[in-house]
Order: structure tokens, then sequence, then C-alpha cells
């Protein structure tokens, strides 16, 4: 391989390393008004009147809207392949508001400071509602109503503020559990993350030369959002293009038609071109965050350590829409349970709705909760067997060969494709991360009796790409130079995937790297792509980006056999020329190969590809941590973070090294300090970065990064994915270190200094186990 | 209020620009075409708006652009000597540790401050000072080594 598996420099580094103007907000059109909206003060209330003749009036305002103002079109935010799983629970603005921070009205005006003035005179009498925030509460008989209005679809249980339901068994559950010797039973319970991209949302919309919506957008999903424009706006798809420049993090939180819309409105009703753009305040409660759940799980094993039944009970809140609720919530069980060969495995959630602010798709997409509960009970399981953490996992793991039948059962809101293992590296990532962080010395002493020091492990897994349902297309014509325009529908959000796109079809064609130059997210240029979402793009779209290389290629080839009076299959690619691969020893550069078909034989050589999978091949993750606890001030300080991946083939292994690191980072932040704190009557208390901490540079532990290859039958060049699996390993891990370290489960997250205090003050007894109580074990616990 | 008179050295070019007493520089750069210079939190949190300001490093979004009268500004714009890339941008570009972008500049400024005054720091001293960057990418590895891999042959290069 010339390309595939080297460490090339990313393809769009140098215009972002010299700060020339790459991302959406980075271009200045002349009569730009600056959009802003009025966000709800309530966390629950109906609009009784709304009175915009004063905030018209101010000069410098072009543009008011209310929910009289705009089309009323049920729809999700959700950025999902058509017909989206989530339900049809939004509108554009509505008489009804839901979260503090819900839409109530959008103004356009000449600068920020007159739309702020603006909407400071929009008069609005609200009738407040009861709101219910408490998670636990949503569903109880007499909670408010959050989605009373009958026009939304798709809703479980409207009435009772269930957004979606899901319940899967494989073998019973009931059978596993009579046959356990064990049986521990737990709650867990995990926090409001949000994805805080430092980019954040930022929308500019125009109308062009030809009166068409131009949406110049920071989204992860190009195609979906001018889908769910046109049905918003209620124009034709046709009449708007959607690019996708530079983007600045997405991490899930772009995966969403967030501000396209109501920009688009704005621009619409201006006729001039209008600019949104969240503030950091905005971002972190108008935007979308990681689905809380209440998790209790549950499972049974052998004396010999065998797992023999797991059972997965969710309780997860979507906030006031539904966002990927069912979706989300399917992966915490669908990819997270079959990491162990169980013969009997138990799903079942409830998502429901809450006055709070909206939950989405956020990196892991279900799997972080799920892994955090499934990885801390085992890890209890295998001390409670007296069996070494590393043994148990090994032994209980999936394997090559197996076949997960849980997710036929559980795919995209709907039944899903069996998934098979065709590469597993899980039990070498167990090995050499284990040998990273030293597993067997024991444990150092720390010379001070209030520093404990602990370690702990967990084994994750996710997918690569939506089986069946995601799917990329790729185009490639060349130029008369032997150069080629790469153009991908695929979404780069800053992970890489236009390097990654680019290697692979500089691969196929034997051209170097910069011999391709690519295009991506245009859905004027462009054709088709889900997204970047899913851990799909390297083997969705890379697959279509090789299909379309090998076709290209064979018309190169048919040029050269003339050129060279030979056949094509006597011939080959390399090093920017095709040769014959006999003894004549002949060859022809691609740029005289290219000149002479375009001059000379008056052909473009070009060609396209789409590309999708019936399997979602899953990258595999063994983490390990070791931490220092701080038993006087609760201070939780992690020295160590092991993570060995398994992505099939890393086509740029310095970039999959960074999707790892980059996972990791936001993953202690899950463990530890990140979480977005409502108060009672729903308002955010933290939106700022003074008071939501994300880990810094002086915060982060010594992190080791093993990537263990493996070769992915359906991946291109072996490829699987990268980027989400490594989120889910740290917060259990360190749980587990902590729990190593001063005999103290955490079962919720953050795991903050104040919980470690109030545990180690306790009783050695009740501190050991503080759950025991509350949830009363079966009675086959005892061995 | 009055608009007011702004002359000052951006990039190494005298610059002479009207502006509102009350004017970010932040606001102010980006308006003249400086885009590198990018809008994170607008709070001095988050660093994504760093350059440097008679060579130190500041969040231009605490700083008034009146308070920059006579200053020389540095922005990532300004870095690289036409096509020739300075050695931190190298070293970003060679060690995997641009992702997104978005706080790249930033950051490349606060180190060039640090390996201006401290040629040779330790990690630790890169890591305090990159602090102040905000990356949600990277997890800081990477630009951790390039900072620390920039700074080793500028001893021998002299720059």
């Amino acid at each position: 391989m010339n390309t595939v598996g080297h460490n090339v420099r990313k393809v769009d580094g140098v215009k972002l390393v010299t700060g020339r103007p790459a991302f959406t907000d980075d271009i200045h059109i002349p009569g730009m008004l600056i959009g802003k909206i009025l966000p709800s003060p309530h966390a629950h209330a109906r609009i009784r009147h709304i009175d915009t003749t004063k905030a018209k009036a101010l000069p410098g305002v072009h543009a008011v809207l209310t929910y009289k103002d705009v089309p009323r079109v049920p729809h999700t935010t959700a950025g999902q392949a058509w017909p989206e799983p989530s339900p049809y629970d939004t509108y554009l603005l509505d008489s009804k508001v839901r979260f503090v921070g819900d839409r109530v009205a959008a103004v356009a005006a000449e600068s920020r400071a007159i739309a702020e003035k603006a909407l400071r005179l929009i008069e609005v009498e609200y009738d407040v509602l009861p709101a219910v925030l408490d998670i636990e509460k949503a569903m109880a008989p007499g909670a408010p109503v959050i989605h009373d209005e009958p026009d939304s679809t798709k809703i479980y249980d409207a009435r009772r503020n269930i957004a979606g339901y899901i319940l899967r068994e494989i073998g019973s559950v009931e059978e596993g559990f009579r046959e356990a010797d064990l049986i521990l039973e737990r709650e867990f319970r995990t926090g409001r993350q949000q994805h805080c991209p430092l980019e954040p949302h930022v929308t500019i919309a125009w109308l062009d030369a030809d009166g068409r919506l131009v949406i110049r957008s920071s989204t992860q999903v190009p195609y979906h959002a001018r889908r769910q424009c046109a049905m918003i706006l209620q124009i034709p798809v046709s009449r708007i293009h959607v690019i996708k420049p530079r983007i600045g993090g997405g991490f899930g939180g772009k995966q969403e038609m967030l501000l396209e819309d109501i920009c688009g409105a704005l621009t619409l009703a201006a006729r001039r071109p209008v600019k949104i753009e969240y503030t950091r305040e905005e971002e972190f409660y108008m935007a979308r965050s990681r689905h809380p759940q209440i998790l209790r799980m549950k499972m049974g094993a052998m004396r010999d350590g065998t797992i023999v039944a797991s059972q997965l009970t969710v309780l997860a809140t979507t906030g006031a829409y539904g966002s990927h609720s069912t979706t989300v919530q399917g992966n915490t069980g669908s990819k997270v349970l079959p990491l162990y060969r169980a013969p009997h495995m138990r799903f079942e959630c409830h998502v429901v709705y809450t006055n709070a602010p909206v939950a989405g798709a956020f990196r892991g997409y279900g799997c972080p909760q799920g892994f955090f509960a499934q990885e801390t009970l085992v890890d209890e399981i295998a001390r409670e067997l007296r069996i070494d953490p590393v043994e148990f996992h090994r032994k209980n793991v999936i394997r090559l060969g197996d076949i997960d039948r849980l997710s036929a059962q559980l795919g995209e809101g709907r039944e899903g494709l069996p998934r098979h293992i065709r590469s597993c590296g899980l039990p070498e990532c167990i090995d050499r991360g284990a040998a990273a962080i030293e597993w067997h010395r024991s444990p150092d002493l720390c010379g001070s009796s209030h520093l404990k020091r602990g370690r702990g492990m967990a084994c994750t897994m996710q997918g690569s790409g939506i089986a069946g349902i995601d799917w990329a297309s790729a185009f490639l014509k060349m130029n008369e130079d032997g150069s080629f325009f790469l153009q991908v529908g695929a979404s780069d959000v800053g992970a890489g995937a236009d390097t990654v796109l680019a290697q692979i079809a500089a691969e196929t064609l034997g051209v170097s790297l910069d011999k391709i130059v690519i295009t991506s997210g245009d859905t004027d240029v462009t054709p088709f792509d889900v997204g970047a979402y899913a851990s799909s793009t390297t083997i969705i779209s890379g697959g279509a980006v090789k299909k379309a290389a090998e076709k290209v290629r064979a018309q190169v080839l048919a040029v050269a056999a003339k050129m060279l009076d030979t056949t094509p299959d006597k011939l080959a690619v390399g090093d920017n020329q095709v040769f014959t691969i006999c003894e004549c020893a002949k060859s022809v550069s691609m740029s005289d190969l290219a000149l002479h078909a375009m001059y000379k034989e008056k052909l473009q050589i070009m060609d396209g590809a789409s590309h999708f999978n019936t399997d979602s091949p899953p990258p595999f993750c063994a983490t390990f941590a070791e931490v220092e606890v701080d038993t006087q001030t609760g201070h939780i300080r992690v020295l160590h973070l092991v993570t060995a991946v398994d992505p099939g083939t890393a086509i740029n292994p310095m970039q999959a090294e960074g999707q790892v690191e980059g996972a990791v980072a936001q993953g202690l932040g899950y463990a530890l300090t990140e979480e977005l704190v409502l108060d009672d009557a729903g308002r955010p208390l933290n939106p700022n970065f003074r008071d939501y901490k994300i880990f810094t540079a002086k915060d982060m532990p010594k992190l080791t990064t093993i990537l263990v290859e493996t070769d992915e039958p359906l991946g291109p060049y072996g490829a699987k994915s990268v980027s989400e699996v490594p989120i889910n390993g740290p917060a259990p891990a360190i749980a587990n270190a902590i729990f190593d370290a001063i005999g103290v489960r955490f079962r919720k997250l953050p795991i903050r200094p104040e919980d470690v205090l109030r545990e180690v003050g306790r009783t050695p007894s009740s501190a050991r186990d503080p759950l025991v109580a509350l949830f009363p074990l079966s009675s086959s616990q005892s061995l | 209020m009055k608009n007011m008179e702004l002359r000052l050295k951006l990039n190494g070019e005298p610059r002479h620009w009207t502006i509102a007493p009350g004017d970010l520089l932040l606001d102010v750069l980006r308006r003249e075409g400086c885009y590198g210079v990018k809008r994170g939190c607008e709070k001095g949190e988050c660093g994504a708006c760093t350059v440097l300001v008679n060579g130190k490093a500041i969040d231009s979004c605490l700083m008034f652009a009146a308070q920059a009268e006579g200053c020389e500004v540095t922005t990532i714009e300004g870095l690289a000597d036409g096509d020739t890339l300075h050695p931190l941008q190298e070293a970003f570009l060679d060690h995997g540790a641009v992702q997104c972008g978005f706080c790249t500049g930033g950051m490349i400024l606060n180190a060039k401050a640090l390996l201006d005054r401290n040629p040779h720091p330790t990690e630790q001293e890169v890591r305090e000072v990159m602090a102040g960057n905000y990356c949600r990418c990277t997890g800081y590895k990477k630009p951790v080594e390039a900072v620390l891999a920039a700074a080793a042959p500028r001893k021998a290069a002299h720059r």
C-alpha cells in the first residue's frame, strides 16, 4: 500500500493552520442580517398573546416571525435517513413552548444589537403550565402532557409522555437467571453532557441570483437538512442548496437540522441574507445534549464466570422533543448487551418527554450510558466471583465467527439485521491494554495514607454505519494533468474524512495523494451521502469511493491499453502511471494518458458509485484506567488511560489515534466533570465553560493509544470505524479503578469529589455497597 | 457614541481603521478579514480568539479594539512567511495535531508566545499554557507533542 495505512498530512490541513477562511462564518455577504431567536423563559407554557408591533417598528429590523407567520409542519430535527424513526413532534415555531430555550419568535435585523433589542420589544403573555422535569415522574398519572397537540405523529404514547418504547428478548432471561449461580442487579444514572463543539451552531442563508435558497451551515447532514428544510418551508428540494464548509466539530450535535429551517424562513421573509449563530450559552441549552438515563442492569453468571443472562431496563429522557429518542436508546441495548455471549438477553426501555433541553445524537449514541452500567456491573461480578476482570472479559466477550442476534431484532427504530463478527481484535486489545497499564503490577504506594491508587478496565464495541440504511455515493473525474476530482456527499466535520477518502481514491487509482482534489458535502455539487454519523464515513462513504475509483481505474486502463497496444488485464496502476505487468515494461504517465483521453479520444474519464452494507461490523475497544483518589478532598486524578482499539485497518493511523484521544477526552469529562445542571424551573445553571468543565491540556492524564489492526471483509481496505467506540470506556474503567482504590462503587455520572467525600465518610460496609439497601437482590445472589 | 480612529500594525502592515469605542478586538479583526480569529465563547474561556498583541497571547474577545492603538497585532494569518509555514504550523500538520482546526490558530499563537519566551519548555509547561486553549477534538496529546517537536529544532534553526 502506498497511501492507505500511511500517516499522511490532512488534505485540508494547510488552510486550517494558516487560518484561511474555511468555516461557515468566514464569509461576508453584503446586506447580511443577523438573526436571533427569542428563547422561552418557561419550561412549559402556552403563548396566550404575542405582539411584534414594536419589534417590527424598530429601525433596522427586517423580519419578525412567530408561529402565526410560518407553515405548521410536524417534523423531527433529527438528521436521519427518510423516513426518520424519530417522532414528528416539532414545529418551526409553535404556540406552545416546552422547555426553557424553546423557540418563541425569531427576528432578523441589521446588527446583533438591533436584533437583541427587537427581541426585548416582542410582547409575550404566557399561560404558564405545570412542568415535569423529573424523569421518573414523567409517566406518572396526572403528569402534565407535553405533547398534547393533535398533529404530531409517531409518538409512542403522547398522553403518558412516552416518546418511544422498546422491548426485545432473545432466549429467556427468566430461564437464564434460574440457571445462574450469582445474580447481581444494580441501578445506574447518567448525566446530561453537552457536545461543546468549539464552533457553536451557525447558519447563513441567502437567495442566489436564481432565487434559490442557499444554506451554508455547520452541519453533519447537508442532504438531510435540505430534505427537511424543503418539507418545513414548503419549497421544492430543487430550490435549496446546502453547503457544508469546514466544520468546527460536531460530535453528533450537528446531526440535527437545528438552525437551517428558521434561518431559511427569515431569509425568505426578509429577502436578505441572514446569519444565525448561537452564543456559547445558547449552544449549551438551545442545541442538543446526551440523553440522561436511569439504567437498571441485572446479570447472571455461573460460578466459573460464564455470563448466562443479562437484562437491561432503561428509563431515558429525550427532553421536550423526541429527536433521536428511540434510536439512541435502542443502541443502549443493541450495541451493549451483545458484547457478551450470554444466550439470554432482554432489553426494555421507555424514552420519556420532560420539559428539559432536548437530547439528541452524541458520539457513542446511547452506548456510553449502557456500557457504564454493564462494565461496572461486570467488574463487580468478576470480583464477587474472585476472577480477575481481565480473565472474566476474555472468557465472555464476543468472538470471531459469532452472530449477534439482538441486532437482528433491534435496528434503527425497527427490526434490524443480524451482526456477523468477521473481524475481532478484542482479545489482543485486552492483552495489550493490560500490558500497557501493567495490570498485574501491585498498586503503587503513594507514601501518603489519604492518596489511594487503583486500576480498572472496560470492554466496549460500537458499529460501523447503520446496517441496511446508511448509504453513500462518490463521483470521480480525471483532469488533463492526470489529477482527479473526487466529489463525495460525506461530511468531514473535522475528524479527517476528506483525507481518508482521498487516501482510498489515491490508493485505488495508483496516484499520489496530491493528485486527488476532494469536494465534500455540497448538495449542488456532490452526490448523496447520509452524512457524518453512526461511525459510517470510512466504511460506507469509503466503500463508495473505492467502488467509484475501481470503475474509473477500468476506464483508465482501457485508454492505456490502446496507447500501449495491449489489453487492460496486462496493466496495473501505480506511481502516477499505468504500466504493463509483463517483461516488455511499457508505461504511460497519468498526465499523458489524460491528455490523450481528452483530446484524442474525446473522452471524459469519469464515473460514480453508490454503496451500502447489510451489516455493521463492530470496532472493539479495551480501556484501562489508573486513578489516584484523595480521600481528604475527594479529588479523583486519572494518572494513566490506556485505550486499545480494533478499527479494522487504520487508513491513516495518526488520524485514527487522534480520534481515540479526542473521544477519550470527552469520555473523561463524561465520567468526572461534565453535566448541564437545571434548576427546579428547568433553567440551566451552568451554560458556560467556567461552570461546565471540559478537560483542558493540563487536566489530561497520560494517554496511551494502541491500534490493534484487523482486516474487515466488509470495509474498504479492511477498515471499520474508530471515532465513537473509545468514548464508551473511560467512565466504567474509571469507576472500576476508583473501586479498586477505595472500595466504593459509584453508579452515577459524573463522579464528583463531593460524591467521593460523602461515600468515604460512611462506614466501610455501607460504603462498599450503598445501593444494596435500595434495590434488594434476588434470592439467588449467594454463591 | 462617536466613532474613533485606530492605528496599529497588523501582521507587520500598518493599518488605519474607523471603529466604535465599544468594538471588541475580535469583532474588528474578523470584520477586517482575519477570519482565522475564531469566536468560541466571547468570555475569555476557550482561547479560540487568541491573538498576539506586542508578542503576548491575549483573548481578543476580552480586549477593546481601541486598546490595541499603536500595538503590533499578530493573527494566525500572519504567522507563515509567504508559502513557508512557521515550524509550529509544520509540526501541527506532521503530528496530526489538527482535527477540525477551529481552535488551532489560537493554540499555535499561544504556543508561539510560549516558545518566544521559553524556547525549550517542559511538557508540563506546555500543558499549563495550553490549558487556555480548549479543544474538543484532539485530547491535546498531539498538539502538545507538536509544540514540543517545534521547540526542539528552533534552537538549531535560530527561528
